[in-house]
């Protein structure tokens, strides 16, 4: 009922020329050259954020590890830093942090460890394997930096992901295995950690959709991913509604695909366990 | 030092004290056992049984008095701490297996890890201990899919396979079914007469007479009385363990 009502405002009232197959070339078009359909802005938008969320869920669950690791240790150094970290991440806006962080790493770090020398048009990045992982050479330092924002911030949440995942292990099992005479280095990998692993898979797969979602943010510092084109699509079409919805759906598509893969894997692994 | 030295006390510890805060857990424990001796601790709930135990290996640390394990002496934070507790066995209350690890590879673990064992020369010694418990045939199984009575038998089988030199039980059987409970006592006793240094914490009274060399009961975390099983159940000495064994007896 709302979105007929909607869509009546929107048509009589607004007098909005709906145009669809102006946005969706914009998804998808006609090369003049080869005839071909070729993917067009707003898939390469897609791709890319894609691979934001992969790489960032990839380095995030990195340092969330021992992040989340160090949450639980003795030396209370390790604790503190963990703690703190996490705290500052978690109780400022995710915006406001990636502001701050994006010009920080841009004037500071990126010209220290040289990306912006990296040359294009060489081998190591100029091939189908690289583009396909990490998208167009051009745009790396980009896509980098929009990667280490979303990581960071992620990482905090992924840390008490793996920290409540130890946690949860239960105390006689730490010491059984010490008491064997294990190191502790052993009991984590043996005993330990295998055991929090399986706890901490599924939070770890909505964190990954999440960031999914969360990856529009990295739109306001212009990194070239799916919302950001959507509003220079947008804008230079001024087929707002369309742009939106479509990309609304593009979303929709993508983190209702994933969570319907990971609900299939997690059955599998419950069905395996038995 | 000489480690096969039969003359040393396997356990040897001297005026023992751990506080939590106002709360004093074990007062000037004094107690040494000695190899293939078998000593029963006994006592009422919150005693301090099992803080003992959990000290002589530092599950538990403490804070006054030495602790000296074949001589060497254990130490809250001590480097090295692995090296005692690789000869000292522990059995749990609640047995503690590897869940995700099968039967066999929950013993092969340790001596894998801490003596560089192949797996195929591990997984022999395994299969031995689990024949000796009764129990080889679920060696490819996991733990879940046992019962409690096989799983503790699995957990000595898994203590054993470190060679300890002494095995410490704490109350092995308290969360066991009545049945299970002669199945673990079974192995326990075996292993009694094998010659095994034990200090078993628990409420079998049967089993203490039939096994102790000594029995140690414990109340409000001190020592009440020393006694050979005979002297300790026919004719406690001390108030306190004749009230003890009255309020067994009366079950």
């Amino acid at each position: 009922m709302l979105i007929l009502y909607a869509v009546y405002r929107v048509n009589d009232v607004l007098v909005y020329h709906w145009n669809w197959s102006r946005v969706f070339n914009f998804v998808i078009r006609v090369d003049e050259d080869t005839g071909a359909l070729v993917p067009n802005l707003l898939l390469h938008g897609l791709a890319t954020t894609l691979r934001l969320a992969l790489w960032a869920t990839v380095l995030a669950t990195i340092i969330g590890l021992v992040m989340g690791y160090w949450r639980t240790s003795k030396n209370l150094t390790l604790r503190m830093i963990s703690r703190c970290y996490v705290e500052l991440i978690r109780n400022i806006p995710p915006v406001v942090f990636i502001f701050i962080f994006y010009f920080f790493i841009s004037s500071q770090l990126f010209p220290v460890i040289g990306i912006e020398d990296i040359n294009k048009e060489g081998a190591l990045v100029n091939n189908g394997v690289f583009q396909f992982f990490f998208g167009n050479p051009s745009l790396l330092s980009n896509f980098l930096a929009g990667m280490l924002c979303l990581a960071l911030f992620e990482a905090a949440y992924i840390t008490e992901i793996v920290r409540a995942g130890i946690q949860s292990i239960d105390k006689g099992q730490w010491e059984a295995a010490r008491a064997m005479g294990l190191s502790r280095f052993n009991v984590l990998r043996d005993v330990i950690m295998p055991q929090a692993i399986r706890k901490i898979l599924p939070p770890l797969a909505g964190q990954f959709i999440t960031l999914i979602k969360d990856s529009a943010i990295v739109s306001l510092i212009s990194i070239q991913e799916l919302t950001f084109l959507a509003t220079e699509v947008a804008a230079s079409t001024t087929k707002v509604f369309e742009t939106w919805i479509l990309v609304a759906a593009m979303y929709f598509v993508l983190c209702y695909g994933f969570a319907t893969l990971f609900r299939y894997l997690e059955k599998r692994a419950a069905k395996a366990q038995r | 030092m000489n480690d096969t030295d039969q003359s040393i006390p396997v356990v040897e510890i001297n005026g023992l004290c751990k506080w939590y805060g106002d709360f004093s857990a074990l007062y000037d424990i004094n107690l040494s056992v000695a190899n293939g001796e078998k000593v029963v601790v006994c006592g009422p709930s919150g005693s301090g049984k099992s803080t003992l135990i959990r000290c002589i290996n530092q599950l538990e640390v403490h804070q006054t008095g030495t602790i000296k394990v074949s001589g060497r002496e254990v130490k809250p934070e001590m480097k090295g701490i692995e090296l005692v507790r690789r000869d000292v066995g522990m059995v749990f209350q609640s047995f503690n297996l590897f869940p995700h690890l099968s039967v066999v590879d929950n013993l092969t673990l340790g001596p894998i890890r801490n003596f560089g064992m192949s797996k195929a020369e591990a997984k022999k010694t395994a299969m031995a201990y689990l024949e000796r418990v009764q129990i080889a045939e679920q060696a490819d199984k996991y733990p879940v899919q046992l019962s409690g009575g096989q799983q503790q038998r699995v957990a000595i089988a898994r203590a054993l396979c470190m060679k300890p030199k002494l095995m410490l039980f704490d109350e092995p059987t308290s969360a066991l079914d009545p049945e299970m409970i002669s199945g673990v006592l079974d192995v326990m006793i075996e292993l009694a007469r094998d010659g095994m240094t034990m200090i078993v914490v628990t409420h079998e009274m049967g089993f203490a007479r039939q096994v102790a060399d000594r029995v140690v009961f414990m109340d409000n975390g001190e020592i009440v009385e020393i006694a050979d099983p005979e002297t300790f159940f026919n004719s406690p000495v001390t108030d306190r363990a004749q009230l003890f064994l009255s309020q067994l007896l009366s079950h």
